[in-house]
């Protein structure tokens, strides 16, 4: 099968400057790609460049391997989009804007109410349906926003910045909203929250000054715990490797690892292990610090113009 | 699509006041200009008696209304439009259509309907007036409908110029006010005279001499195709405008 999104060498200049450079990915169905960088690295140009909303310089964009430029209507069928700016109208009640905005993703006039009902119902919206979206609050106004994202099923999901501004109980319920979203579908999703993009993210993308800096992928919590290690006198690798409760070892730096812990084990036991054969153990903790270190060392190359 | 579009910007133009505030000042301005001239018209009646062929009620009464209607509605046109593409701009919500299967030509058209309907629902209010002379004379219906069709057409290429400067700018009141300075500068063009007589460039540009030739009943191709013109020019203007936007970015 094909990939859900497959963007090649994607462009775009507003003038002299560059804000997208040269950035290639395929995201596949079920995968949730987290989309991080510091403000203007060109996250959100990227977003706007796949949902349609702005024409890319050059380059290659297909959606369910239809492609945007030559078909945009069929592509955009597949697509929600979230911008950074919910688009809602302030003057409309809940259930009038989500019935315009299913009617404008091409829901046929008799299955709107159905849809209306089940996003409703999946957002967490019951209780608001008659209100003037003006008057909700923040959260409920964010959440309106996912609704009208998600109102036609489609295959492809792209959220800017999701949680934005929303306390930290929505945060957790639209963090477990976008993970069920992402079981059958591909979503794409920015954000400045790095726990969150391991809380939810199966891979993430860093983008720098329009270019794509970083690729990697999270490992997901069923495989076991992702751990950093710390040693102030390492073993060989080898002799680490051999250690029983790693899976899987990654040197990061000579006394720095990327430990995967096999399952079953049990955190204390490998810490008991190391301090027994005496390599002076530094560090042990979630591998949540890795991302950010990755994050800071791409982002901090270059002093901010 | 079309439908859903002009659907939810006629919702949005009912449930503000303005809609409404409009429809209510222009209707009393329009009576009060109706009551004078049937006052006059009635003052006058016996010495028309004397001549030969006396002009009707329908000359003398309704096509000078519907000519205030006309600069009524003009007056009132930038307001309705100004908000068309502005307001989506600004708020952001020109996202949602943009990413939704819809083309530029669907967005411009859905949203010229919903002006368009706006307006035939306000000529068909305009026209309850002339027509409520049917209960106690004999009107010239056929001039009545001739005048009803030029305010119409019209009304329907203000809407579509106020929607094209809609689609220039994110800032509505300056789309009211380019609207403003458009349509006044197509109204007044044919005053531009040269030795007497208008140039006929100028002459044929003004929508007033268009409009008039239709108010006095003279139903011709070539002033309803003007209108015509000058409303599918302006629409083909705001679905060029929208494509340009889309690859240039958001500057707006």
């Amino acid at each position: 099968m094909s990939a859900l999104i497959s963007i090649k060498n994607l462009y775009r200049h507003y003038g002299d400057y560059c804000a997208v450079n040269d950035v290639s990915f395929e995201l596949q169905a079920g995968e949730v790609l987290g989309f991080l960088g510091p403000n203007g690295a060109g996250k959100s140009t990227t977003m706007r460049i796949i949902s349609g909303g702005l024409a890319p310089g050059s380059g290659r964009i297909t959606l369910n391997g239809i492609d945007l430029m030559e078909q945009p209507k069929q592509a955009k069928a597949q697509l929600g989009y979230l911008p950074e700016n919910p688009p809602l109208h302030r003057d409309l009640t809940v259930d009038e804007y989500l019935v315009y905005a299913g009617r404008l993703r091409g829901i046929g006039k008799d299955k709107v109410s159905n849809a209306v009902s089940r996003v409703k119902e999946q957002c967490g919206l019951n209780e608001v349906g008659g209100r003037l979206i003006g008057q909700l609050s923040k959260g409920f106004q964010q959440r309106v926003g996912i609704a009208q994202a998600i109102i036609h099923n489609p295959r492809v999901v792209i959220l800017d910045e999701p949680t934005n501004g929303l306390d930290p109980n929505q945060i957790r319920e639209i963090r477990k909203l976008i993970q069920n979203l992402g079981r059958k579908r591909g979503i794409i999703l920015s954000t400045h929250i790095l726990s969150e993009v391991q809380a939810i993210c199966s891979r993430v993308l860093i983008m720098h000054k329009g270019s794509l800096a970083h690729k990697q992928a999270m490992t997901r919590p069923d495989n076991g715990e992702l751990l950093v290690l710390e040693l102030d006198n390492p073993p060989s690798t080898e002799a680490l490797e051999q250690l029983p409760g790693i899976a899987r070892l990654e040197t990061l730096n000579p006394n720095r690892y990327q430990v995967q812990l096999s399952e079953g084990c049990e955190i204390s036991s490998l810490a008991e292990q190391i301090v027994n054969r005496g390599w002076q153990l530094r560090e042990l903790s979630p591998a949540g610090h890795d991302l950010e270190q990755v994050f800071t060392r791409i982002t901090s190359l270059e002093p901010e113009q | 699509m079309i439908a859903a579009i002009a659907g939810r910007e006629l919702r949005t133009l009912f449930f503000s006041p303005l809609a409404w505030s409009l429809a209510a000042v222009t209707q009393f301005l329009l009576a009060w200009i109706f009551l004078t001239q049937l006052d006059s018209y009635a003052q006058l009646q016996p010495q028309l008696a004397t001549l030969e062929s006396p002009p009707g009620v329908t000359e003398l009464v309704i096509s000078p209304l519907l000519d205030s209607a006309a600069l009524l509605t003009l007056l009132v046109m930038p307001l309705l439009s100004m908000r068309l593409l502005s307001e989506e701009y600004r708020s952001g919500t020109i996202d949602l259509l943009l990413s939704s299967p819809v083309s530029m030509t669907q967005i411009a058209l859905g949203k010229f309907t919903a002006l368009a309907t706006l307006q035939i629902a306000l000529v068909a209010l305009f026209s309850l007036m002339p027509l409520s002379l049917l209960v106690g004379t004999d009107i010239d219906l056929g001039r009545v409908a001739a005048g009803l069709l030029s305010l119409a057409l019209l009304l329907a290429a203000c809407a579509a110029v106020g929607l094209y400067l809609s689609s220039l700018t994110s800032q509505p009141t300056v789309a009211a006010v380019g609207t403003y300075g458009v349509l006044l500068f197509l109204w007044i063009i044919s005053a531009a005279t040269s030795g007497g007589e208008a140039s006929p460039l100028f002459h044929w540009l003004s929508l007033s001499s268009h409009f008039h030739r239709l108010l006095s009943g003279l139903v011709s191709t070539s002033d309803i195709a003007y209108f015509l013109l000058l409303t599918g020019f302006c629409l083909a203007l705001t679905i060029r405008r929208l494509d340009s936007r889309r690859s240039q970015g958001a500057a707006a």
